[in-house]
């Protein structure tokens, strides 16, 4: 082994090993700023050159790409309010509300030295590791695999927020969502009405994009302020290294969870940075600041999805298993170079193993220390108007959301997501309940059935489920606790919420439940049970909200002075925004990409952020730059013109 | 002042069209499109990627071939696209994969492609090897009645997918194999395997050689038999790349007695087989394409495979297989996937009445 590991470390410090690394890491950097694109744009753009380079070459480049995608993808996350990908949608909770804060570059540099050292951690974690991970991989069966998605669902007590009737209906809500496609067991179509587009379900980026992304856009828009609400950027790039260092234990702790579950295969790496977060919040003494910027938000779920990146390596090393979707392609590409994974990589292949580890430690490294040096700069764009910036986020997300699938139905599905999320958001209906909902819901889904089939009923008497099981009781005590602490704001808050329209959102996720429950009566027993009993939970907690708004009613109405529609509860601001949203895809429809954003962006620059025609000429100069680069360089494909 | 707005805006259609006119969606000029179906990074896409820089150095002008992911209702989205909408000059080829070839065996009803009238390139075969856990007592084909009474348990992608190959294939030696639906892939069910959750699997030849020797090595996993291969003249015979085990019909015929072979199940079976497996994987051209640019693909499909750096690294892609190309290859699968109606309807009826799988 450790002579292995010497051959490894040798392979890793030569220059040719160091240059090609470098180059990856670049590239890594470019395409995960970029929202939408990750690991897998990046990666496919590289296969074509990995012929003709050796083996280690190769590999050098693949591992730096990959490394720092989790890192770079932080950016848009906390600036923005825009999942740089699946990996950091947790991150946006708490990263974004600091940004606002004016705290940008702290958050940012808390991120990227969370994420070095969840980086550093996961390949320490693979080192030691990789010798006799197989038979620790090999123990966790079906059984277990549900009881860790259950885990996992039981994050939504603590993250729901104050109210937890609506938050677990936000999370069955996406639960019922990511049940659209074909049913796991029998492959029959669920909720698809013969649309190719829905016949393999929604896509995680779509979703992530369109719950995070427009509806912050449009709040924004409707202030008309920066991003940064207070003029100056306060909080600097030290504080944030401190505040890694002053919550080292939770980014240790985070790293550790993040490079387990990476490496358990079939759990998927999009969870980690929610069960993360949730596991900070747990464990958070005072948690009346998540999701309002509290910095151990941003350091839980940064640290733990690099550290993933490690750990899913070890399936996809040892078993030929991809541990998540970068490492799909990853795997094709070690296919390409001739590299077979397999048991070999345990004991012969070793060196080689440990140089794809140790690559990826010197990876993180490097990726971090390049997002900490261009921070501070980049953090200047929270203080430009919004209505400057919107066009070009817009633009941003809708070509982002179009990698997922190249297809229309991306941008359709992001507005109906978006416009659901926007009512979530205004109604007090937890966001990242909805993703954790629909994260699992798949897997939850199988595993059950799966374990089920293979086991009956007894798989309940296995050891690691009832380990896993106390662990969710523990889980679901502390969200207990946490709730009763909150109980107050709780009713506060509630109160402060007009009756009328909060009903009128609950009755459409009733009908929308409704639609679901009459779909699964076509369906045969496997694949409806699972929506059926979603339905039905759902429809239970909903008509448990439908008796605490009456309550309220009653409430109020002592106090005088009640209506149920107030007069401001109406949102023509929101329709306006969502108006030229809706009306730059019409035009996408109509004249293709091209036009319509020039189109789009110049009117809405001239009309809205009332630019002079000279500045207008410099932006539309840069985003034709930009677009270039895209359409050059990353060979990124845009949505299409409908007729023609 | 508005008169300089539109002037800006109508310069910036321009500007941005430009901008995006060099994205991967222009042939001509030295490129060639490929449509791959599926996402990256899958087993289709890792396949046309190896071949691409090959077929681009052995076409006439030697242009670039790039891959188009186009992914979308398993692969019906990019495979209906091409068939209906692709350019017919040779600038823009297809691919159809196993699972493309069942959509279309079983009568799916959003299939807009047609097999008939499609220009095949070459096809690349693989191979499967079904194996068991030695926990079973069972060492050979011929102990395989041993296994009755046992509990049988394959994890399986679904009963309408590629998998209906080897769940037909238990079915007609009768053996009350459970498949377990709703594994992501053959990857999947090895770990299912290797967990001892599941106790009969098989891995594609290339995945059993690199992933399952080991395992038998270890005394982990016992080799029973393979799906087979097809000869010259599309007889089912030894998979070359297992020479040692029997093939699927070998073992029916000692179990069930040779008559079995000339069943109406076993004719449905070696359908199921080809499209499946010995003609898995497929490069196309749209129907209509002229038939000298077909044979300038398939001329280098003949060239790239005497190709020295192809046969080196080919083994690991292919898995030891070399491309069928051009006449040969296309009667194959137009036999195969010309079923008679009644089989279809016997298929169809058996994967519902056993499975409740419906084909939509």
């Amino acid at each position: 082994m450790f002579d292995a590991a010497l051959e490894g470390l040798q392979i890793v410090l030569e220059i040719n090993h160091l240059m090609y690394m470098c180059a990856g890491i670049l590239m890594g950097l470019v395409v995960g700023i970029f929202p939408g694109l990750g690991g897998i744009v990046g990666l496919s753009l590289l296969l074509p050159f990995v012929y003709g380079m050796n083996d280690t070459e190769a590999l050098a480049m693949m591992v730096g790409l990959v490394a720092v995608i989790p890192t770079s993808d932080t950016f848009t996350s906390v600036l923005m309010g825009i999942p740089g990908s699946n990996a950091s949608q947790a991150t946006v909770l708490d990263g974004y509300p600091l940004s606002q804060q004016g705290q940008a570059s702290r958050a940012l540099s808390a991120a990227f030295f969370a994420s070095m050292f969840g980086g550093l951690l996961g390949a320490l974690v693979l080192t030691i590791f990789l010798v006799f991970a197989r038979g620790i991989i090999l123990s966790f069966g079906t059984p277990e695999l549900f009881m860790l998605s259950i885990l996992g669902l039981s994050m939504v007590g603590v993250i729901s927020g104050n109210n937890i009737l609506k938050g677990l209906v936000s999370c069955g809500l996406g639960m019922l969502v990511a049940s659209i496609g074909s049913a796991p067991a029998t492959a029959e179509e669920r909720m698809t009405f013969s649309s190719l587009y829905l016949f393999d379900g929604l896509p995680l980026v779509v979703v992530g994009l369109g719950i995070f992304a427009l509806p912050e856009i449009i709040d924004l828009l409707k202030s008309n302020t920066a991003i940064s609400g207070v003029g100056r950027l306060s909080g600097s790039w030290m504080q944030g290294i401190r505040d890694a260092i002053r919550y080292r234990w939770l980014c240790f702790r985070s790293a550790v969870v993040g490079a387990i579950i990476g490496a358990i295969p079939g759990l998927g790496g999009s969870v980690v940075d929610w069960i993360a977060y949730g596991f900070a919040m747990q464990s958070a003494k005072d948690k009346s600041q998540f999701g309002k910027g509290d910095i151990r938000g941003v350091l839980g779920p940064e640290s733990a999805n690099n550290a993933k990146e490690g750990g899913a390596l070890i399936p996809t090393l040892l078993f030929g298993i991809p541990g998540s979707g970068n490492m799909a392609i990853f795997l094709g590409g070690l296919i390409l170079i001739g590299l077979e994974p397999g048991p070999a990589m345990a004991k012969d292949d070793l060196d080689i193993s440990y140089a794809i580890i140790w690559s990826l430690a010197l990876a993180n490294l490097i990726g971090a220390g390049l997002c900490l040096l261009i921070a501070r700069p980049v953090s200047l764009i929270t203080r430009v108007p919004y209505p400057i910036l919107a066009p070009l986020m817009i633009l941003v997300i809708t070509f982002a959301a179009f990698q997922s699938t190249r297809d229309f139905g991306d941008l359709v599905a992001l507005l109906v997501i978006g416009v659901i999320a926007y009512f979530m958001k205004k109604y007090h209906w937890s966001r990242p309940a909805f993703l954790i909902g629909f994260v699992l819901a798949e897997q939850t889904e199988t595993y059950l059935y799966q374990a089920l089939q293979f086991y009956e009923w007894s798989f309940l008497t296995r050891p690691g489920v009832w380990i896993i099981f106390v662990l969710i009781i523990a889980s679901t005590f502390v969200g207990y606790r946490f709730l009763k602490t909150e109980k107050d704001k709780a009713r506060e808050e509630a109160l402060s919420l007009p009756v009328g329209p909060d009903l009128l959102f609950a009755g459409l996720l009733l009908v929308f439940n409704g639609i679901f429950l009459y779909q699964t009566g076509s369906l045969s027993f496997t694949a409806g049970i699972f929506p059926l009993g979603v339905t039905l939970v759902n429809v239970l907690l909903l008509t448990g909200i439908g008796v605490q708004a009456f309550r309220k009613t009653a409430v109020l109405k002592t106090q005088g002075n009640f209506a149920y529609f107030p007069a401001q509860a109406g949102d023509p601001r929101f329709r306006y925004f969502f108006g030229w949203w809706l009306g730059y895809y019409l035009l996408i429809a109509l004249l293709g990409f091209f036009p319509a954003t020039a189109i789009f962006v110049v009117a809405f620059l001239f009309w809205e952020a009332r630019l002079q025609p000279r500045t207008l000429i410099g932006i539309v100069l840069g985003t034709a730059l930009f677009l270039w680069i895209l359409a050059t360089f990353l060979k990124i494909e845009f949505p299409q013109s409908l007729l023609f | 002042m508005y008169k300089i707005v539109v002037w800006i805006g109508l310069i910036a259609s321009l500007l941005f069209s430009m901008a995006g006119c060099t994205s991967g969606e222009q042939t001509g000029n030295g490129r060639v499109e490929w449509i791959i179906p599926y996402k990256e990074g899958g087993g289709s896409d890792i396949w046309a990627r190896f071949f691409a820089p090959f077929l681009g150095k052995y076409l006439p002008e030697q242009p670039t071939v790039l891959i188009r992911n186009m992914p979308g209702g398993g692969s019906l989205k990019g495979v209906n696209w091409f068939y209906q909408q692709a350019p017919k000059d040779g600038t823009v080829i297809g691919h159809t994969s196993g699972s493309t070839a069942m959509n279309y065996l079983l009568g799916d009803s959003k299939v807009a492609y047609n097999y008939d009238d499609m220009k095949l390139i070459f096809a690349t075969p693989t191979g499967g090897v079904l194996y068991i856990s030695p926990k079973l007592g069972v060492s050979d084909y011929t102990q395989l009645k041993q296994l009755k009474g046992q509990k049988l348990f394959y994890g399986s992608q679904g009963a309408t997918s590629l998998d209906i190959v080897p769940i037909l294939a238990f079915y007609l030696l009768e053996l009350d194999i459970k498949p377990v639906f709703g594994m992501k892939g053959r990857g999947s069910g090895r770990l299912s395997f290797e967990r001892g959750e599941a106790n009969v699997d098989y891995q594609t030849t290339s995945a059993y050689l690199k992933r399952v020797v080991p395992l038998i090595e270890e005394g982990l996993a016992i080799p029973i038999m393979s799906w087979g291969s097809l000869d010259e003249s599309g007889n089912v015979v030894r998979d070359p790349t297992v020479p040692e085990l029997p093939h699927f019909l070998e073992v029916l015929a000692y179990l069930k007695g040779p008559d079995i072979l000339k069943s109406k199940e076993v004719a449905i079976w070696k359908s199921l087989f080809i499209a499946g497996f010995a003609c898995q994987k497929l490069a196309l051209l749209p129907p209509g394409t002229p038939d000298d640019i077909v044979q300038q693909w398939r001329d280098a499909t003949s060239a790239l495979i005497q190709d020295k750096d192809f046969q080196e690294k080919a083994p690991a892609v292919l898995g030891g297989y070399l491309p069928i190309i051009g006449d040969k290859g296309e009667k194959l699968i137009k036999e195969a996937l010309q079923i008679k109606p009644e089989y279809r309807q016997w298929l169809t009826d058996w994967l519902y009445d056993t499975y409740q799988a419906k084909v939509q």
